[in-house]
């Protein structure tokens, strides 16, 4: 999680709030898009798929492919459908064990 | 329940378009759209991007604002971060906006969901830091970023616009991998005439290259067996190309091989759909007002035949109008002088079609991919699996649930039914309409159980007309 983003960040200014990813906290700009703003903060897996245990992070960022999902509240909830909010706890979604297949 | 003369699902040009025009007209319209502002996706956050993003994105981006500036209009309720779960053929919408479920019927109803991208399925397409080209262009105009180290692949003027985009920001991409070939080239060329009557799309696409050759962004074509290599994650994209195969490391794969109508909604109303080949996807059935077979259902946009940003304007105002002469608030006459130069400048741009088809069609994997590519994302289905179930006699998508469970999983068939329905086609040596598609079931999207229990209770409804 520590590793430099391989994203670039066009707009880094702004205000930022606390938000608890998978046990880790980071500074995400409030009222960001939660998949982006993981994704700009290096995060890289954000959950294991049900079948295999395969590592699987956001792929269309419209809502359509499910693979952002992650745990918020005890609901299933797609990251990149929600925004950021001072104080989230996110989860990683139900899955079987990660592995680095 | 809520009743408006016209229900739009999807705030993109044709919602945005459909609802201006028939506002202008009279009626009052709802607007139902999943993202927190309106655009769709081609115009994502158009009116809240800052002026140095604006920049990036270009004037094809900048020209959505004025349409979504549009919906200020007091008949026009635009109901933003509404997830729709369940269309009836009565033109009832069953959605919810923050965890709050509601329903509401349009005496006319349009369906605007736009495109989805087309399923990319190569080897290694589920790792981590492989996305859409169209993911890059939403995290671009939504949240300021784009990948430092990126590869991009596949076919189509996309690819260009998104590379160029990035050269803009200063992060120009490692490699631009095309699987389109010489012979598409070709195959293309005797719609070049036609195609001249949009030129102005052509010389954009022609700019956008001309901008990578600028800034050195290496090009290789004919590109084929593309593998994304990586242990856990994205590492390097591997192709071959001119002969040769070669390895270019990075962090993120941006996969684009055209993109398809989404369907989902028109599956859902039961409408029929026919198989287009020059596109190579399923588009629901409509008239020239995108009046679909169910009366008073009309499609619109690219969720009824991909035709870009400026046909779904066009094609949502014709419906605009069309919604508004059958409710009796303009006189037919009316209704087709003002639709006449719209039919026009329709003609115009889908000039360009054709040719575009077929010099980037979608390349050999993804129409037939290798047996052990993973085909349906969220079962871990693979190609060759699903060939195996066509050998045990499965004839169609909605036998292969059962045979090995591809398109159950919670994306509900969004990413692999293209490649199922061509998978099995292929095996059974059928035409993908005869091979269909998987059975669209209510919930589109996921909901609660409480969200479904707080509903009113809707009964026997004496308010409705």
């Amino acid at each position: 999680m520590n590793d430099a983003s391989p994203f670039l960040d066009l707009d880094p200014g702004g205000p930022r709030v606390s938000v608890r990813f998978d046990g880790t906290d980071h500074a995400l700009p409030e009222g960001a898009n939660l998949a982006a703003a993981l994704l700009a903060a290096g995060v890289r897996v954000f959950r294991a798929t049900p079948v295999s245990g395969a590592p699987r992070a956001p792929f269309c960022m419209m809502g359509a492919c499910y693979d952002c999902l992650v745990l918020i509240d005890g609901v299933t909830r797609q990251a990149c459908m929600t925004r950021v909010t001072d104080g989230l706890v996110v989860e990683r979604a139900p899955g079987r064990d990660l592995h680095d297949g | 329940m809520d009743e408006v003369d016209l229900l739009i699902l999807g705030a993109g040009p044709a919602g945005m378009a459909a609802a201006a025009e028939a506002a202008g007209a009279g009626l009052v319209v709802a607007l139902l759209d999943e993202q927190a502002r309106p655009g769709g996706q081609i115009y994502r956050d158009v009116t809240a991007v800052p002026p140095a993003r604006a920049a990036i994105l270009g004037p094809e981006y900048r020209a959505g604002r004025p349409l979504a500036e549009g919906l200020a209009d007091p008949r026009i309720r635009h109901i933003p971060g509404a997830t729709a779960w369940k269309i009836d053929p009565d033109r009832t919408i069953a959605y919810s906006v923050d965890g709050k479920a509601a329903l509401i019927r349009g005496r006319r109803l349009l369906i605007a969901s736009g495109a989805l991208e087309r399923p990319v399925p190569i080897p290694g397409w589920t790792l981590p830091g492989v996305m859409t080209a169209g993911a890059a262009q939403i995290l671009l105009k939504q949240s300021g970023i784009l990948p430092r180290r990126a590869v991009i692949a596949g076919s189509g003027p996309l690819l260009y616009l998104i590379a160029a985009q990035m050269v803009r920001a200063g992060t120009p991409p490692l490699a631009l991998v095309e699987t389109q070939t010489r012979g598409d080239l070709l195959a293309a060329l005797p719609h070049l005439p036609g195609a001249i009557r949009g030129w102005r799309s052509m010389a954009k696409g022609l700019g956008w290259i001309a901008e990578l050759k600028r800034a050195g962004v290496p090009r290789h074509r004919g590109a084929r067996d593309l593998a994304v290599d990586g242990a856990g994650r994205a590492e390097a994209l591997a192709l071959t190309a001119g002969g040769r195969r070669r390895t270019i490391p990075c962090e993120t794969v941006l996969l684009h091989e055209g993109v398809v109508p989404n369907i989902q909604a028109t599956r859902l109303l039961g409408l029929p759909h026919r198989w287009d080949q020059a596109q190579r996807c399923f588009v629901p059935r409509h008239d020239r007002w995108g009046e679909t077979p169910l009366p008073g259902i009309h499609v619109a946009g690219d969720g009824a035949g991909i035709g870009g940003a400026l046909v779904a304007e066009l094609s949502g105002r014709l419906v605009g109008l069309c919604a508004a002469a059958a409710l009796g608030r303009l006189d037919p006459v009316e209704r087709d002088r003002r639709a006449a130069p719209l039919f026009r400048t329709l003609a115009r741009e889908r000039a360009v079609r054709p040719f575009l088809d077929a010099a980037y069609p979608p390349g050999p994997q993804t129409l037939s991919p290798a047996d052990g590519t993973i085909v349906c994302r969220c079962e871990e289905v693979t190609a060759g699996e699903i060939r195996r179930h066509a050998r045990l006699g499965c004839k169609g998508p909605n036998q292969a649930k059962a045979f090995g469970r591809a398109g159950m999983g919670p994306c509900q068939g969004r990413f692999c039914g293209l490649a199922v329905t061509a998978i099995l086609a292929e095996a059974n040596g059928q035409s993908p309409d005869e091979t269909g598609y998987f059975r669209i079931r209510p919930p589109i999207k996921p909901v609660t159980l409480a969200e479904i229990a707080a509903m009113a209770p809707t009964g026997p409804d004496k308010d409705s007309a």
